[in-house]
């Protein structure tokens, strides 16, 4: 982040665009929405948790509220019968809002190929960042969030 | 509880109507009709020797080009005197119905709408036979044999998405049922 500071004893400030301001507050304040549904919840406990913890990374309160998200992290597989239930909660959530296609379940149906499982959940909701892996390593969703984040900061903001 | 004398105590009460009896591998099994297995589950239920007091398993299988073309199996465990039993009743596809056993095992409750969602066999006295894997408007029943594995049937209509990459994978085709 570009920026110019004025260091003095009274005090400082900081110049810089809106859109990186904005870019930065929101990368670093990510209120996650888990939409687990199966084996990959797991994996997402892990990574919350203290050993490999997303909380570092700013990420690690989660909403169990659509309202209140801004990152629909979608986690475990998705079956026709959930299509529904998942686009309703993705249109529920305020703008500015991410996805994450988490495992590949969720990415392109992963190992399921049969009448039951979506392929894909890009098929109904439109995804941000896609983590491969059944499940992902820990390693693997926290270099999602931070590539995430990267996107994040240089997107553009308005203001209104 | 000797295991043979199980399947000689069926075969002596019910052998008009039983198709046959096996025990391979260690495992019991009694193929019967239909139209006496509500008898036969009675009887092995309430029977002071046998006692088959739970239901564990209740499925059904395909045999595509047999007739009669399914066959549902029961399996039943006896916990007092340990013995397992495997029932098989053939049901045809013209008469795709079985009866129920809800009322002897309340497991079979659920075991049976499974079957009716996947197969397609109907179960005379189930209080409440509707799908329980599917959603409401799925059409046919998937675990047939002539059931495309790939055809999907979406409830929310699918994005618009740019093909790329290999256009021969599933979800790229332009026939889905291939």
């Amino acid at each position: 982040m570009e920026m110019n500071q004025f260091a003095s004893p009274e005090g400082g400030f900081v110049a810089t665009s809106v859109d990186q301001f904005l870019g930065w507050g929101r990368k670093y304040s990510m209120f996650l929405y888990p939409f687990i549904t199966a084996c990959c919840g797991m994996e997402y406990m892990s990574t919350a948790c203290s050993h490999y913890d997303i909380d570092r990374f700013g990420a690690g309160l989660p909403r169990f509220s659509a309202r209140q998200s801004d990152l629909l992290l979608v986690a475990g597989t998705i079956t026709e019968k959930m299509a529904p239930v998942l686009k309703q909660v993705h249109e529920q959530m305020c703008l500015p809002k991410w996805v994450m296609a988490f495992g590949v379940c969720t990415c392109t149906g992963g190992f399921y190929d049969n009448y039951a499982v979506v392929p894909g959940i890009d098929r109904i909701v439109p995804v941000d960042i896609y983590v491969p892996g059944c499940p992902p390593r820990p390693e693997t969703v926290l270099e999602g969030i931070i590539k995430l984040q990267e996107r994040i900061q240089q997107s553009k903001h308005s203001l209104t | 509880m000797d295991q043979k004398s199980i399947l000689d105590l069926i075969r002596e009460k019910f052998s008009d109507s039983i198709i046959e009896t096996h025990s391979r591998l260690g495992q019991d099994t009694v193929v019967i009709e239909k139209t006496r297995l509500i008898d036969l589950a009675g009887f092995l239920k309430e029977d002071p020797e046998l006692k088959f007091n739970i239901l564990a398993d209740l499925t059904a299988v395909d045999y595509w080009k047999k007739n009669p073309r399914f066959e549902v199996v029961y399996h039943l465990l006896s916990l007092d005197n340990r013995p397992r039993l495997r029932v098989k009743t053939p049901v045809g596809e013209d008469d795709c119905t079985a009866p129920s056993l809800c009322k002897l095992w309340p497991a079979a409750n659920w075991y049976e709408r499974e079957v009716f969602d996947m197969f397609g066999i109907r179960f005379e006295g189930h209080p409440d036979l509707k799908r329980i894997l599917m959603y409401p408007g799925f059409k046919g029943h998937p675990l047939r044999k002539d059931y495309p594995k790939t055809r999907h049937q979406p409830i929310v209509k699918y994005r618009d998405l740019p093909v790329h990459g290999n256009p021969n994978t599933t979800t790229h085709r332009k026939n889905k049922d291939d």
